[in-house]
């Protein structure tokens, strides 16, 4: 039975889409009523999903179209574990906002099956079939409440850049093919590693890389992120911090020490330059934000810098460090947005940073685990965000980039300022009206584990997380 | 003996700890006790200490502990006991358990008696390590210690403004004095190897012969180490140049006018130069330099205190001119005549402190003595008892038979300048000869116009009031030193038995006899001091008792610049503020606000923050929301990054 081994191969993927397709029925038949069912089984779905990664075994399949590997197993994990708890967390904004609709969990759904395909890519055309699937999957929910003028915008702006990025990508991968003459990822590592660079195949890797760092919303392909952070519904920025961050850094690092393994040379200075500015842009111009969830795109696009700064090391610790940031950039993302959904006054959102003001003394815990979150993002020790930055800072001065390291240290400095004034507004500043009570069960359950995760739970048990990410970077070394 | 020296240095050490640290639990008079007594047991070890080392011959050096071992430098916490040191011992003690007890009564109404008997006891435990110090690094620990307490207890009021200037001027000042102090620590460290007094002295005789280079001239080691010793005594006792701290320093309460700036810190120069004997004794130049600065310090002294009207700082104007007196005793190698004035003086210049002290008590704080008159009525112990101050100031007695304290150490030092046969001893005899008339006379002029003629102040006269046994006995425990002091001391301090009651605590070279000639003056020489100071007296009498007609304010109309000259202290504070005050806050202001705020701060955090706050606004107008500027800026993006790769890979 020759393929069998090709569908155990992908099937979490399989899996996902099955229960997607059937849930699509399900939820067309029953009408509206079925979404909290759908909303559920899609989170236990993904669940599922992890286990079956977890359990799956590596290899490669389908013509050499498709790879499993830890490095990849790790990222589908981080990924589905932030699908999911974006689902569950939307439902309290989604209902009051009136668009909680039976097919929002299974866009999701499919955007993650995108996300899983685009990590499990062994060929440019794997890579931009699933890169597609995740990214008009995204769309659509980005544009999700589509009577509210800003999520439309959002969405369209999303859709209308994304589409450039997507072209810079396709456009990128043809220059590859012509002047390499495959698109497998195997194939071109043989065919890069036998000479000189052509110009052209160097070319195409400079677009390849400019195309996903649009995903990762790395400077200076950044500029949609503020605005559909800001525009899109809560939930969905929500997700769109997490679970599309990961698989596209994912896709970034499998690309990078993958096929264009022998122009690393010349990616690591593309990788520094945006690393670098990254990290600055983060810092900067997020110091005079207002908006919380804009401070929080800024957050994610200074963040990506730290972690393309761990992939520019080029290393097996590197890359070790890259999975270990991502691990805990997903916990406290989580984390501080199921906080921002709570802030809620008689049911209409509030997303400035006094809103904040004194919200220590009206939800003193949930003040408590905004101050671990921010703590840990300005990666102030104990907290788990130190160890992020840290990991990646000793690859990189391993690697010998000192100057980035350096600049990236100083541009956490500049960032650490508004982390901090956020916990000096929840403080120190007189309280203002309390925030409606009580917190949805669901989002104060993130914040707390979430909590209980930057601060003391990495601290004391990082000895797996950090042997599991060992485990993936090595396995991206294996020849 | 050991215990007893011991005891003597850590008992007011304890005492301002207790004191000092639960002054709230044991209270007002809990503290007084503690302070009091242990201050009065250590004065009366202190006595037996004396005789047992002045006349029974003992001595020695208790070593109590290792301090700082590093390398060749070895320090050591040690207690040296000679002649010198006992000396010291009983001033020190003495007057510290006097002021102590005159404390009690003085400061019974103040808010924090505690923390005053523990600054007392505290500056008492740091002149006691001073005086004992085996070596140079212990005496300035001692020597800074007492600057400290010296500072807190100047600005003791330290709610008022200008007892908290008056503090920092006199820690500013004297640092100029420790500079120079520590220099010499350093250079004598450098030629000898040895913080430690035997060590040091026993290498003189070598360091005299040695010169170092600096600047292009030669220049003798052993000067330059005293002279540098001496910056730092002059600063410590106020001599002419570094003086300007001391009457300022009367800002601080009266008991400590007494025991600080009049008997013992202030004198700490002159014990630290006598101690260094075996060191001047090898230096011609520091001991003239030594002689001019205290003979010149004597003079200006008094010129200034004629004028003065607050009654404390004519005394410490005559501190100063005293202590120059004991300069240049100690110039012409009379280190024995410089010390027994220490000794005298300590007793009748505490007295009329303290007298003036209740006196002030008496006015209920007022210090102008235009303000007094006429008071001897109100307060007669306390005018006899000043009286008895200020004749032993004066130096009143008749040669051969005896008088007052000051008059067997003040002549006898003069005798020495005379017999020096210098020119600068000659200079240092003049001057003092006319110094002893001025001191006569303001001295006089003080004590009229505090006691004698109307009650200017009709409203204070009335409220006068004796001072509290506590006050008074203090003062007539001083009064007996200021009356017998000299006469006992004489033969022992400067007199026959001289070489024995000294013996090797004090170094005088074989061709330096000027203590001896001060026996074989001529008779005019023995006479003169009393002269001008029985003249001095009475042209004070004619002028502020018997003339009703305004003779001061004549005179003062008949030479107005000499007076103004005077009366504004030779201008020293106003040169000072121009040369050096002003200057240095203008220089701290500039590195102020144009090197720290501008340059630092600007540049620095400020500068940065700013400039992220401008970039930070800077980068938040790129994010214009329009599509084709988002795209733009990605291709620009792609572009610039294809560029970069191709010129790159050119390389």
């Amino acid at each position: 039975m020759i393929g069998l081994e090709n569908w155990a191969l992908a099937g979490p993927e399989i899996f996902l889409v099955v229960v997607a397709m059937g849930l699509l029925m399900f939820g067309a038949f029953r009408g509206e009523r079925s979404v909290e069912a759908i909303s559920w089984i899609s989170a236990l779905a993904l669940m599922i999903c992890v286990a079956l990664v977890v359990k799956g075994n590596s290899g490669t399949g389908y013509n050499g179209l498709f790879v499993v590997n830890p490095f990849n197993a790790a990222m589908k994990v981080l990924a589905l574990i932030g699908s999911a708890v974006a689902i569950v967390m939307s439902r309290g904004f989604m209902s009051r906002e009136g668009v909680w609709r039976f097919e929002y969990p299974i866009v999701i759904l499919l955007a993650t099956v995108g996300m899983m395909v685009m990590l499990s890519a062994a060929d440019l055309m794997t890579l931009y079939v699933g890169l597609e699937l995740q990214s008009l999957a995204l769309y659509i929910i980005a544009a999700f409440q589509r009577d509210n003028l800003r999520s439309t915008e959002a969405g369209l702006k999303y859709f209308v850049l994304g589409a450039v990025a997507s072209c810079l990508i396709l456009y990128g991968a043809s220059l590859v093919y012509g002047f390499a003459g495959t698109t497998s990822h195997a194939g071109l590592a043989r065919v890069l590693a036998e000479g000189p660079p052509s110009a052209g195949a160097v070319i195409g890797l400079v677009f390849i890389l400019s195309g996903l760092a649009f995903k990762v919303s790395a400077v200076p392909f950044h500029m949609w992120t503020p605005d559909v952070y800001e525009g899109a519904p809560t939930p969905v920025t929500a997700l769109f911090a997490v679970a599309p961050k990961i698989a596209a850094l994912g896709l970034l690092v499998a690309v990078v020490m993958g096929p264009f393994r022998p122009l690393l040379d010349q990616s690591r200075q593309i990788l520094i330059a945006v690393a670098v500015a990254s990290m600055a842009w983060g810092a900067f111009a997020a110091i005079r934000q207002d908006n919380i969830k804009r401070l929080m795109a800024y957050s994610s696009i200074g963040n990506m810098g730290y972690v393309l700064l761990g992939l520019a090391a080029g290393t097996e610790e590197g890359i070790r460090s890259v999975v270990v940031y991502m691990t805990i950039y997903l916990v406290m993302n989580l984390g501080t947005f199921a906080c921002i959904l709570a802030m809620r006054r008689d049911g209409i959102m509030a997303e400035t940073i006094q809103d904040l003001s004194g919200l220590s003394r009206n939800h003193p815990r949930m003040a408590l685990a905004m101050l671990f979150f921010m703590f840990s993002m300005a990666g102030i020790p104990p907290l788990a965000g130190f160890f992020g930055k840290l990991n990646v800072f000793i690859a990189a001065i391993d690697a010998g980039l000192y100057w980035p390291s350096a600049l990236g240290v100083a541009a956490s400095v500049v960032a650490a300022f508004y982390y901090l004034r956020i916990v000096k507004v929840m403080y120190l500043d007189p309280p203002v009206r309390p925030f409606d009570a009580p917190m949805e069960g669901v989002l104060s359950g993130v914040t707390f584990v979430a909590a209980v995760f930057v601060f003391p739970f990495f601290l004391v048990f990082q000895s797996p997380f950090l042997a599991t990410a060992q485990a993936a970077a090595h396995a991206l070394f294996m020849r | 003996m050991d215990l007893a020296v011991k005891l003597i240095v850590f008992l007011p050490l304890l005492a301002a700890f207790v004191a000092g640290f639960f002054g709230r639990a044991i209270g007002d008079r809990g503290a007084q006790v503690v302070t009091t007594g242990a201050l009065l047991v250590a004065a009366a070890l202190s006595w037996f200490v004396f005789f047992k080392v002045g006349f029974g011959g003992a001595g020695g050096t208790a070593r109590l502990a290792t301090w700082i071992v590093s390398g060749t430098f070895d320090v050591a916490w040690a207690l040296r006991i000679d002649t010198l040191t006992a000396v010291m011992l009983i001033v020190v003690t003495t007057v510290s358990s006097m002021v102590h007890l005159y404390a009690v009564g003085y400061m019974a109404d103040d808010k924090s008696v505690p923390r005053f008997m523990a600054y007392l006891s505290l500056f008492t435990f740091a002149m006691l390590m001073l005086v004992t110090a085996d070596n140079l690094v212990q005496m300035f620990f001692g020597w800074e210690g007492v600057g400290l307490a010296s500072y807190l207890l100047i600005g003791f009021w330290y709610d008022r403004p200008s007892a908290n200037a008056a503090a920092i001027k006199a820690f500013v000042v004297n640092r100029v004095g420790d500079f120079g102090f520590a220099l010499g620590i350093f250079a004598l460290y450098l030629l000898t190897g040895s913080v430690q007094f035997d060590a040091i002295f026993k290498a003189a005789p070598e360091l005299a012969k040695i010169t170092f280079p600096l600047l292009g001239c030669a220049v003798p080691a052993l000067t330059a180490c005293c002279l540098l010793l001496f910056i730092g005594a002059m600063g410590k006792s106020a001599q002419l140049g570094l003086h300007t701290w001391l009457p300022d320093a009367m800002e601080g309460p009266t008991p400590v006018s007494a025991l600080i700036h009049a008997a013992t810190m202030v004198t700490a120069g002159v014990f630290m130069v006598a101690r260094c004997s075996p060191l001047f004794e090898y230096s011609q130049v520091a001991l003239d330099v030594v002689t001019v600065v205290g003979a010149s310090t004597a003079i200006f002294a008094a010129t200034v205190g004629l004028t003065q009207y607050d009654i404390k700082r004519v005394i410490a104007y005559s501190t100063c001119s005293q202590l120059g007196y004991m300069f240049f005793a100690l110039g012409v190698s009379a280190y024995p005549a410089g010390m027994f004035h220490l000794m005298t003086h300590a007793f009748f210049k505490a007295l009329l402190f303290l007298g003036a002290g209740s006196v002030i008590h008496a006015m209920h704080h007022e210090q102008d003595m235009r303000h007094m008159g006429g008071l001897k009525d109100k307060i007669p112990q306390t005018y006899w008892l000043m009286w008895i101050g200020t004749l032993a100031l004066a130096g009143i007695g008749i040669p051969g038979i005896g008088g007052f304290a000051g008059f067997h150490s003040k002549d006898v030092i003069l005798e020495s300048a005379y017999a020096a046969h210098t020119a600068v001893g000659g200079y240092a005899f003049w001057l003092g000869i006319v110094a002893a008339f001025l001191t006569a006379f303001y001295s006089c002029r003080l004590m009229f116009l505090t006691f004698h003629g109307k009650p200017h102040d009709k409203h204070h006269y009335d409220h006068a009031h004796e001072s509290p046994p506590s006050m008074l006995i203090p003062l007539y425990v001083l009064a007996a030193g200021a009356i017998v002091a000299g006469f006992l001391g004489e033969a022992w301090f400067v007199g026959h038995h001289e070489k024995e009651f000294w013996r090797a605590s004090i170094l005088i070279l074989p061709d330096h006899h000027a203590l001896h000639g001060a026996h074989d003056v001529p008779t005019w020489v023995k006479w003169s001091p009393l002269v001008v100071a029985v003249a001095g007296i009475g042209l004070a009498w004619w002028f502020y008792v018997k003339s009703s007609f305004g003779l001061p304010k004549m005179m003062v109309d008949a030479f107005p610049a000499v007076h103004r000259f005077f009366f504004k202290k030779w201008y020293f504070d106003e040169l000072y503020d121009l040369m050096f005050v002003r200057p240095s806050f203008w220089l701290g202001r500039q590195l102020w606000k144009k090197g720290d705020i501008g340059i630092i701060d600007g540049v620095g955090p400020n500068g940065l923050a700013a400039g992220s706050q401008r970039l930070a606004g800077v980068l938040g107008r790129t994010q214009s929301g329009y599509l084709y500027h988002y795209a733009f800026a990605m291709l620009i993006g792609v572009a610039l990054l294809v560029t970069w790769y191709m010129l790159s890979r050119g390389r």
